[in-house]
């Protein structure tokens, strides 16, 4: 990962090797003494299905409430992966790795004036462990190892855990952990579904939906001196009308990414106002099948329509007009757990010999019944989805298979998602970190993870997920994460299609903002400032 | 006494009539009928498959291979235009003739009935009237969703029929009020017919000429109103090709990389609305003795 302060035409990013697998913040420095006051004004392509991130998983959530909540831990900034204390001043694990406690800041107040204690800390994690009815929870897989939480007393929480889990440090800094307050979660447990009060650096103002999130500086934030913004402004524009606002200075920064098209356009209008950074990205688009619904409760089904997409020439050709970039499976290429391109050709989907694939795909398909399949594809309206959905219907025409595109409005995508309401979808699933737990729950059982989205029952995949999450010995971990894939792949219950790279672009003046391979953090704004307009 | 024979009578070619009337309409009607034959043979004229991805060509200028050249996945222009045709006058003549059919009938009732009933009609047409032909047609087709049948997606076609129908329910009403103050109106009245026997055998087909005057104008909007809402993101969908939907998405993107994304839908769109609108205009003088000169 890179920050890039030249301009690059698209001829030369293409001479670029395609894949850059950054895995940290290097050379990323703070530039100068933070300044203070102005309102950050940026753009948000989505409208938030919710305002609750324990809900959740899109950015469109992330990029407006994280300026809102704490969390107990947090990436150290300028420092992926790197973990630093939130709202926890210190911690400690046992040596048996089975206990985990926490000292929290003390004083640390919401907006309402009230103080933050350990038991709005054991309520937030309660209610993402073991939601009320009513309430789900995206985190709940994650927290599965966790069997108690106590609270000695106002500023200390123990974490119990069952079992060792390899991965739970990387639970715990997860941005999706907000604490709210246990008193309002008392008084209804789906009330940050709709409100927002939080001990963020900055308080909630308003929103006005398809318009503006605006933020204000909390006064009372717990870390004296910040934030260093006086407040913040998130537009919801489409990807087209935020190249020409950011390029024309009317917003100042976009966080989640452009294609490399637009990301030299921008440029070309910001000139040396503009900085760009470039990233691999912990984002996979994948193709996930309602495994409840025949003919998609078929493995020859699912694995034939896996068969059918060219990954490969669909990465090269499929980068130089979108964010979509690298081929992969189920944990990032290029990180340690990854495996390696030679071993992922053994596949069903990755060989490279197309043509073989779409007769063993025909094959399939005949053997099942299904040589004239035609379904509904459902996909969200923006892009790169929009692209992706292109690209499979076209992959999928070649092997004799009609699929219609379905594009709706990121609510009604969810909505449809978890309601089970579509026979396949383009999907997505972003992590946090490379720890396999928090990349392969997307893969395991609908009954123990809510974004599992195929809605498949496989009691093999969870045996395999379940051993590697214990497993302390990395070399044996890397292993069961091969044999999860390797399972996964032959069941194609869900298929990553491609892997994302992170483009983004800045004006100069905003500073103190990191980089990193997720889109999803460093988002709470607490040390992002304005330096002045030049000249 | 020798009997002068008179020359025989040879009744006019309509279409040559029309032809040397209105040769701006007529070419209006050419261009419609190169659409159509394009439309209705577009598997046999087309060289590509219209949402065929060719990553060898991506972006291509126009060239002997790709006539328009080639848009950001490398699918033929040229090929998605003449499909795009398809749409475009499957979607527009549907939607003009339900809106059409639909507003004319309510305007010949309404004129029929007259008193309450013509003043409640009115009234309800002036409000729907009151919103923009766009914003409504907005309005439906988000609250109505999507239903393909055939590949035609039908709510689609409603939502731009709806704003339709109130426009040519007015001009037929007025009209069909002068049809209705006929002595053979009040005869079939007499006679016992019914007022639905009237409206449909004795009203509506003296109506037809002010009827098919709107159908060939609002074939036009709706063809417009068509590629507004794809270009919106609210018609038809990718990969399916459309002319409102090969100026959204990926050409905003590429438009200065690659121009010719944008401008051959653009000008198949500009075409295909100034040829029914010449077409239109011309058949209204045409068919209506007032505009006779």
């Amino acid at each position: 990962m890179a920050e890039d302060t030249h301009h690059l035409s698209r001829r030369a990013m293409l001479a670029m090797p395609a894949l850059v697998y950054g895995t940290a913040a290097l050379g990323q420095t703070p530039a100068g003494e933070p300044q203070r006051g102005g309102t950050l004004q940026y753009a948000v392509a989505a409208e938030p299905p919710t305002y609750d991130l324990h809900q959740t998983g899109t950015f469109a959530v992330m990029h407006r409430v994280a300026p809102h909540y704490s969390t107990l831990l947090q990436y150290e900034q300028f420092n992926y992966p790197n973990i630093v204390g939130d709202l926890a001043q210190s911690w400690e694990a046992a040596p048996d790795q089975l206990t985990y406690t926490f000292r929290l800041h003390p004083n640390v107040r919401f907006h309402d004036g009230t103080i933050l204690t350990s038991e709005d800390v054991r309520a937030s994690y309660a209610r993402m462990i073991a939601p009320p009815e009513g309430v789900t929870s995206n985190r709940q897989p994650a927290f599965g190892q966790i069997g108690a939480i106590e609270t000695p007393d106002p500023l200390t929480v123990v974490f119990k855990m069952k079992r060792v889990d390899a991965s739970i440090m990387d639970t715990f800094v997860s941005p999706w952990n907000s604490i709210f307050s246990a008193a309002r979660l008392r008084a209804e447990p789906n009330w940050p579904a709709r409100n927002i009060m939080g001990t963020g650096p900055f308080r909630f103002v308003e929103h006005v939906a398809g318009s503006h999130w605006v933020g204000q500086k909390f006064d009372g934030y717990f870390k004296q001196g910040k934030p260093y913004l006086d407040g913040f402004r998130a537009i919801t524009m489409a990807p087209s009308a935020m190249v020409n606002a950011l390029s024309g200075r009317q917003i100042l920064a976009e966080f989640r990414g452009f294609t490399p098209v637009e990301r030299d356009r921008i440029m070309r209008g910001l000139g040396a106002d503009g900085r760009t950074f470039e990233s691999s990205w912990m984002l996979h688009m994948l193709l996930s099948f309602n495994n409840e619904k025949p003919p998609f409760d078929d493995v020859r089904v699912r694995r034939a329509l896996s068969l059918a997409l060219d990954r490969w020439g669909g990465s090269t050709s499929l980068s130089r007009i979108s964010q979509l970039g690298a081929v992969g499976g189920m944990v990032r290429p290029g990180s340690e757990w990854s495996s390696t391109p030679a071993e992922m050709e053994r596949w069903p989907g990755y060989g490279r010999d197309m043509a073989a694939n779409r007769a063993e795909a025909r094959r399939l398909l005949r053997e099942a019944g299904q040589e004239n399949l035609s379904f509904t594809l459902m996909n969200r309206n923006h892009q790169p989805y929009v692209t992706a959905g292109i690209f499979v219907i076209d992959q999928l025409r070649q092997i004799g298979v009609r699929a219609e595109h379905q594009q709706v409005e990121l609510a009604s995508w969810y909505a449809n998602q978890g309601s089970g309401g579509f026979e396949a979808m383009i999907d997505s699933f972003t992590q946090l970190s490379d720890d396999p737990t928090n990349v392969l729950v997307k893969y395991i059982s609908k009954d123990r993870a809510g974004v599992a989205t195929a809605r498949a029952i496989d009691r093999e995949l969870d045996r395999l997920f379940d051993a590697q999450a214990q497993e302390i010995d990395k070399a044996k971990r890397k292993q069961l994460v091969g044999k999860f894939e390797d399972r996964a792949f032959e069941q194609a219950h869900l298929v990553p299609i491609l892997w994302f790279q992170r483009l983004v672009v800045l004006n100069r003046r905003v500073q103190g903002w990191t980089m990193s391979p997720t889109h999803m953090i460093y988002q709470d704004l607490a040390d992002v400032w304005l330096a002045p307009e030049r000249g | 006494m020798s009997a002068t024979a008179l020359p025989a009578f040879r009744a006019p070619n309509p279409i040559l009539a029309f032809i040397r009337a209105q040769p701006l309409g007529a070419a209006g009607l050419v261009v419609i009928l190169v659409m159509g034959t394009a439309a209705v043979f577009a598997e046999v004229i087309a060289p590509f498959n219209p949402e065929a991805i060719d990553f060898m060509s991506m972006l291509a200028a126009p060239s002997a291979d790709h006539f328009f050249g080639t848009d950001a996945f490398g699918r033929d222009i040229l090929t998605r235009i003449i499909y795009g045709a398809r749409t475009a006058l499957t979607i527009g003549f549907l939607s003009s003739f339900i809106g059409c059919t639909a507003g004319g009938l309510l305007g010949v009732a309404s004129a029929y009935f007259g008193g309450r009933a013509d003043l409640l009609i009115m009234r309800l047409v002036d409000i729907v009237l009151s919103f923009p032909i766009i914003v409504l047609a907005l309005v439906v087709v988000a609250v109505l969703g999507k239903t393909a049948v055939l590949g035609i997606d039908l709510n689609l076609v409603f939502a731009i029929a709806i704003p339709i129908i109130p426009r040519a329910c007015r001009v037929v009403r007025s009209a069909a009020l002068s049809v209705r103050q006929m002595p053979y109106i009040d005869a079939a009245r007499a006679g016992g017919y019914s007022s639905t026997h009237i409206i449909l055998r004795h009203m509506a087909p003296n109506v037809l000429a002010p009827y098919l005057i709107l159908l060939t104008a609002y074939v036009a909007q709706a063809i417009l109103l068509e590629a507004s809402l794809s270009f919106l993101g609210l018609g038809v969908q990718e990969p399916k090709p459309a002319w409102g939907l090969m100026l959204a998405g990926d050409s905003a993107n590429f438009y200065q990389e690659a121009p010719w994304m944008i401008l051959f839908p653009g000008l198949a769109i500009s075409l295909a609305v100034f040829a029914f609108n010449l077409f239109g205009d011309s058949l209204r003088d045409w068919l209506d003795p007032k505009f006779r000169t």
